[in-house]
């Protein structure tokens, strides 16, 4: 095999959402009240253009979360395989010795970006570093002379060679061919789209074209279309200049800063989502046996809710992940590789970060079950003798789905930040694992530096705020379509 | 208004061809289509519908306060020779609270609850009078005292959570009244509240308007507030004006078919036994409205040319408009239900239920230990016995009691002290295992056909539920068998199964309520204001469903109510209940026909007959409800009562009975008074 595949707790995790998400929208299909408050997210443009920004967002995470340590050429092999796996083989065939590094399929992808580091940072779309050094050349006598200059980069614009002057010409020739690919890219996908639409629908391509567009469709392609032709007029030009230069710069040890910004977005999903996963169950569980049964168990749950809730965040936070810290590193036996410490240690954060963070959850929980619980249906449901947990399974649950969808939704943009603030402080995640909050906390030396370094922040910065902002204007739209009070009754 | 010249003179508002429509996705769905009518000073014009009709849109329209998806589509407005449909928004607000002013049907939720009532008059008085300070504090004073709030001083300073409902609706008018409206438009004024204060408050109605010369719009389902506070009446239907007429014209010699059959459906002793007649089929959706008479589908007169051919507006006799083809009537009297009174022979010799001495009392807690400090007593002390096949009513004001007495028989809240025993068995004492078996011989209706189904489970999984519960049917063939048996029953289709309660109107979703009751077979059903979130004909179907589930099953209803009309219906038995006590018990006859205690004969005095020359003197009752919390010394009911004396102040009355069948308890009939 030319890999190994590792598998990581986050990914196990990560997989399983996506797979859960999937039975979810299934069974909500075959609901007709979930189809048709579903349906209502879909006619919503917003809701729509930012989920399409948000799939490429996921997607970019998932392709993160498939690990693997690539096998070493033999003779670098015996070398770099100081673990690697043992079991000599009895036909003195030299052993499959696989990297320590954990790479992704991502990594994989963005290998050019991933190994053409520079000595230390250079400015976006720059062929000279940063900062002078001292050069040594040879002059035409042979002398050795020492000057003082920006040195050329051993990457960033390589392929000019000597015309660094052509640098904007060659930027801007590539920009137009980008802008035409995107361009013809997304009118193939729209042509594609109306297709379908007319195949679905039966009627002529230019009737279905007019129906996309005078928002007549019962689905937000429109905005599914611009979402995706924004999308692709952002990527490609990105993607055909990050081949041969460092698009946004590169960082302190000259890595490539479009690719920390992609490897943050996977951080930024797990803490997201797997977050919820903590969440849920605590705040769904407490929130209704609080409100259904009320009488000491409510007064126990809610006790412990408002302990936990007049203790401040950030206090109960660090404290635990200082508490995990000095176990994780007592115990450096437990990981095989860096990754998978640090790995652990992301998890770790959610863990602590979901505990902390139910309260919220559960007291709406609580109130609204003890708003059903008065309604006639479950009173009805009662005088059959119905026993309590059914009713809380058929009567209660259901009832509150939509609360927590739109809790789920809305909770992802704020533990985003959440991460960003707690790396930025310090306790957040791993140090060597990429995310928005550990290249915002480096940005705090890089601002500080004369001259100022501000790539690195303002690339961290739009990425995390175009994620956040698409969440958000999709919690908007699912809470439109799932409150009841907004949505009518029905 | 002796004269057609000092009528037109006085007119205040003429509303010519008002269409209002509501926009849905890319359509205009009509709500209002084409109505006309006016308002003159001093006169009421009732405006009469089923909900739905577009009465409230009506109103909301002329003063341009529709909801965001609301148009006007076209016609005119005219108020005091203003086309308000034209004004200027800023004049518009002047208008509104100044020309003409609304009150509307929900006391709790139309005052702001964090503004004091004093400051809720002052805005408008500021507004409309320009009045501030002093004289707006004297005149809001002046205001709450004509709408008959005592202690004047204090209220103003309270906020509307203080108040009671009944004085919510007056401050409301007070409101309402603040800026000197010359019409006032009420919007089902007294729906929510209880029939004495209705009574209190349509008379307040009447007195302020005869004072201040007001015209009033009054936007009612109820046949009997018509009957009570209308100088004309209109009819409306599916969003158009069927039926216009003076109200002595109206009672007397309604001509359309959909007026007579509004009559036809209302419960009332001349039918009583016998079937209430019933306007088969449903009002149009608005999407699909027929181009002919709208009522077509539904008319038993209807032919070939009503269906082709919209019927004109037009006038039959003075003050009498109609839109309807048919010239003259068929015989109103003719299709009206045999009163085949079915008398059901007398109590049979064990009873089903029977509550001896139930109590039912809440811990009132306060402070941080939680420390009870005192008792609800929502109910205090109940005795009753329903046989097979009979109906008892149980009867009273919000607040009395008697939705808290049948779920304590329910055993969904546990009583406090006394015993209920269904079939001779013991319930309150029973483990919930043990209970089962009886469950399924009792089964409860609610009120609310909306709250009382859950929206995410199908018809079918509600009525299999209790099946599946009380394990009835087990196997599954034989569970979608017997829910299409049930649903057949209250007259369903068996495809219903596999719908949602959010498909189906509110007559068809109080039927699946009433499925899922019987789906377990009980004996005794309690009905807890099962028609009073209907209409007029959709009650009347339920109704007739409930007498014949009776006649077929051998049902025994508790039926819990405030209604009189259908108490008198419906019921061979009735009880009166008053601060968590039954005051007065007997048959229908004796309690209804000749009540003996005080406050039921208040209590019917109150009730707004839909006759014209039936209406007994009203006996106005003094305040409202005490607290159930602290109820007062001796008889309840004595600081509202005008017999009270001194014994009634100091000793609650022993049970008197006045026959075999009829008791009472009242200090007027105990034995020692007669002594
Ligand atoms: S026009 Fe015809 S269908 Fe309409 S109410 Fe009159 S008789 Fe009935
Ligand atoms: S006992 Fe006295 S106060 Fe009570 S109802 Fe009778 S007369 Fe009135």
């Amino acid at each position: 095999m030319a890999f190994l595949p590792v598998i990581l707790w986050s990914d196990v995790l990560i997989w399983l959402l996506f797979v859960a998400a999937g039975v979810f929208g299934w069974l909500s299909l075959r609901n007709p009240l979930w189809r048709t408050a579903w349906q209502r997210v879909g006619r919503s443009r917003s809701g729509m253009a930012s989920a399409t920004v948000l799939l490429v967002f996921v997607l970019v995470g998932l392709l993160d979360s498939l690990h693997y340590r690539p096998r070493l050429e033999n003779d670098a092999g015996h070398l770099a395989s100081s673990d690697a796996v043992p079991g000599e083989s009895a036909a003195g065939k030299p052993p499959a010795a696989y990297a320590v590094e954990v790479l992704s399929l991502l990594d994989a992808i963005l290998t050019p970006l991933r190994t053409r580091n520079e000595k230390t940072y250079s400015e976006p779309l720059a062929t000279r570093a940063y900062a002078k050094e001292s050069i040594e050349s040879r002059d035409a006598a042979g002398e050795l002379q020492k000057t003082r200059d920006y040195p050329r980069l051993k990457h960033g614009g390589i392929h000019l060679g000597a015309d660094e002057a052509g640098r904007d010409a060659d930027i801007g020739q590539r920009l137009l061919r980008a802008l035409a690919l995107a361009i013809l890219a997304w009118w193939a996908l729209a042509a594609a789209t109306a297709a379908r639409l007319a195949h679905r629908e039966a009627c002529a391509h230019r009737e279905a074209w007019r129906r996309i567009w005078s928002n007549e469709s019962d689905f937000a392609w429109n905005a599914v279309l611009a979402a995706a032709g924004a999308v692709l007029l952002v990527a490609l030009p990105l993607g055909m200049l990050a081949v041969h230069y460092h698009v946004f710069g590169t960082d302190k040890v000259g890595q490539d800063v479009l690719y920390q910004v992609l490897k943050s977005v996977r951080t930024a999903l797990v803490i997201g989502l797997v977050t919820t996963l903590v969440t849920l169950p605590l705040s769904i569980f407490l929130g209704v046996l609080a409100g259904y049964f009320r009488g000491w168990v409510d007064d126990l749950i809610q006790y412990l809710y408002t302990t936990l809730s007049s203790i401040p965040g950030v206090l109960l936070i660090a404290a635990a992940v200082l508490m995990m810290q000095v176990l994780i590193d007592n115990h450096p036996q437990w990981f095989a590789t860096a990754a998978e410490r640090a790995d652990l240690r992301l998890l770790a954060l959610c863990f602590i970060l979901g505990v902390t963070s139910w309260t919220g959850l559960c007291r709406l929980l609580r109130g609204e079950t003890l708003k059903l619980r008065e309604l006639e249906y479950i009173q009805a449901a009662q005088a059959f003798g119905v026993a309590d947990l059914r009713i809380i399974g058929r009567h209660i649950l259901p009832n509150l789905m939509h609360i927590v969808i739109i809790a789920l939704v809305m909770d992802f943009s704020s533990l985003v930040l959440a991460e960003a603030v707690l790396s930025y402080v310090g306790i957040g995640v791993d140090p060597t694992m990429i995310s928005f909050g550990t290249m915002i906390n480096n940005a705090r030396m890089e601002l500080a530096r004369e001259p100022m370094v501000w790539w690195s922040l303002a690339a961290a910065f739009v990425f995390m705020f175009a994620l956040v902002l698409a969440a958000n204007l999709l919690a908007d739209a699912v809470r439109d379509a799932f409150d009841p009070r907004i949505a009518g009754s029905a | 208004m002796s004269d057609g010249a000092t009528l037109n003179e006085r007119l205040l508002l003429e509303v010519a061809r008002l269409r209002i429509a509501f926009v849905s996705g890319r359509s205009l769905l009509p709500a209002v289509d084409g109505v006309d009518f006016q308002v003159a000073a001093g006169e009421t014009l009732a405006l009469l519908g089923e909900s739905g009709c577009g009465k409230s849109a009506t109103a909301l329209g002329l003063l341009r306060l529709l909801p965001a998806a609301g148009r006007v589509a076209g016609g005119e407005v005219c108020f005091e020779g203003r086309d308000l449909l034209s004004l200027p928004e800023a004049e518009m607000r002047g208008v509104r609270g100044g020309g003409m002013a609304m009150i509307f049907q929900e006391p709790a939720t139309s005052l702001n609850p964090v503004l004091t009532v004093g400051h809720q008059l002052g805005e408008v008085l500021a507004r409309h009078l320009g009045l501030s300070g002093q004289p707006a504090r004297e005149r809001s004073l002046e205001l709450l005292r004509a709408v008959g709030i005592a202690d004047a001083e204090r209220r103003l300073g309270e906020y509307p959570f203080q108040l009671s409902g009944g004085m919510k609706q007056r401050v409301m008018i007070a409101v309402a009244l603040a800026g000197n409206p010359r019409l006032l438009i009420a919007d089902e004024p007294t729906t929510a509240l209880d029939v004495t204060i209705q009574a209190q408050i349509l008379e307040l109605l009447r007195q302020l308007q005869a004072e201040r010369a007001m015209g009033m719009l009054l936007i009612t389902h109820d046949l009997g507030v018509v009957a009570q506070m209308a100088t004309r009446v209109a009819v409306m239907y599916a969003g158009q004006i069927v039926e216009e007429a003076p109200r002595a014209v109206f009672f007397s010699a309604a001509r359309h078919p959909y007026t007579q059959k509004l009559f036809a459906a209302l419960p009332d002793l001349a039918r009583r036994g016998g079937r209430l007649e019933t306007i088969p089929g449903q009002v149009p959706p608005l999407a699909e409205m027929p181009g002919g008479c709208r009522f077509a589908s539904r008319c038993e007169y209807a032919w070939e040319r009503c269906r082709r051919q919209a019927p004109e507006w037009r006038q039959v006799a003075v003050g009498h408009r109609l839109r309807c083809h048919l010239d003259a009537l068929p015989d109103a009297g003719a299709s009206a239900g045999v009163a085949a009174a079915v008398e059901v022979e007398e109590a049979a010799a064990t009873p089903l239920l029977s509550v001896d001495a139930l109590r039912v009392h809440f811990p009132i807690r306060r402070g941080i230990l939680q420390r009870t400090v005192g008792h609800v007593r929502a109910v205090d002390g109940v005795s009753l016995e329903l046989a097979r096949g009979r109906t008892l009513a149980l009867v009273g004001e919000s607040g009395c009691g008697k939705t808290t007495v049948g779920k304590a028989i329910l055993q969904l809240i546990a009583a406090s002290a006394g015993s209920v025993r269904l079939l001779g068995q013991e319930l309150g004492g029973l483990a919930g295992k043990a209970r089962r078996p009886l469950r399924r011989r009792m089964q409860m209706i609610f009120q609310d056909p909306f709250a009382s189904l859950n929206p995410r489970m199908s018809v079918g999984e509600i009525i299999g539920e209790g099946m599946g519960a009380l394990r009835i049917d087990m196997q599954r063939q034989g569970r979608a068998a017997a829910i299409a048996a049930v649903l057949d029953q209250v007259g369903l289709e068996a495809a219903a199964a596999h719908r949602y309660p959010h498909e189906f109107s509110g007559g068809q979703r109080q039927r699946i309520a009433i499925a899922r009751a019987l789906a377990v077979q009980p004996d005794l059903v309690i009905c807890d204001e099962p028609t009073s979130a209907l209409d007029v004909s959709v009650q009347a179907q339920i109704l007739n469903l409930l007498a014949t589930l009776q006649a077929d099953l051998g049902l025994a209803y508790l039926f819990i109510t405030h209604n009189f009309a259908v108490v008198d219906h419906l019921a061979h038995e009735v009880a009166v209940m008053y601060l968590g006590r039954i005051v007065e018990r007997g048959s229908v006859d004796e309690v209804l026909r000749s009540p003996q205690h005080p406050y039921t004969r208040a209590l019917l005095s109150a009730v707004p007959s839909a006759r014209l020359d039936a209406q007994p003197e009203f006996i106005r009752l003094p305040g409202e409800t005490p607290s159930p919390a602290n109820p007062p010394t001796g008889c309840h009911f004595h600081p509202r009562c005008r017999q009270a004396t001194d014994a009634c102040r100091e000793r609650y009355p022993a049970t008197s009975v006045l026959s075999a069948t009829h008791s009472v308890r009242c200090h007027l009939y105990s034995q020692d008074a007669a002594r």
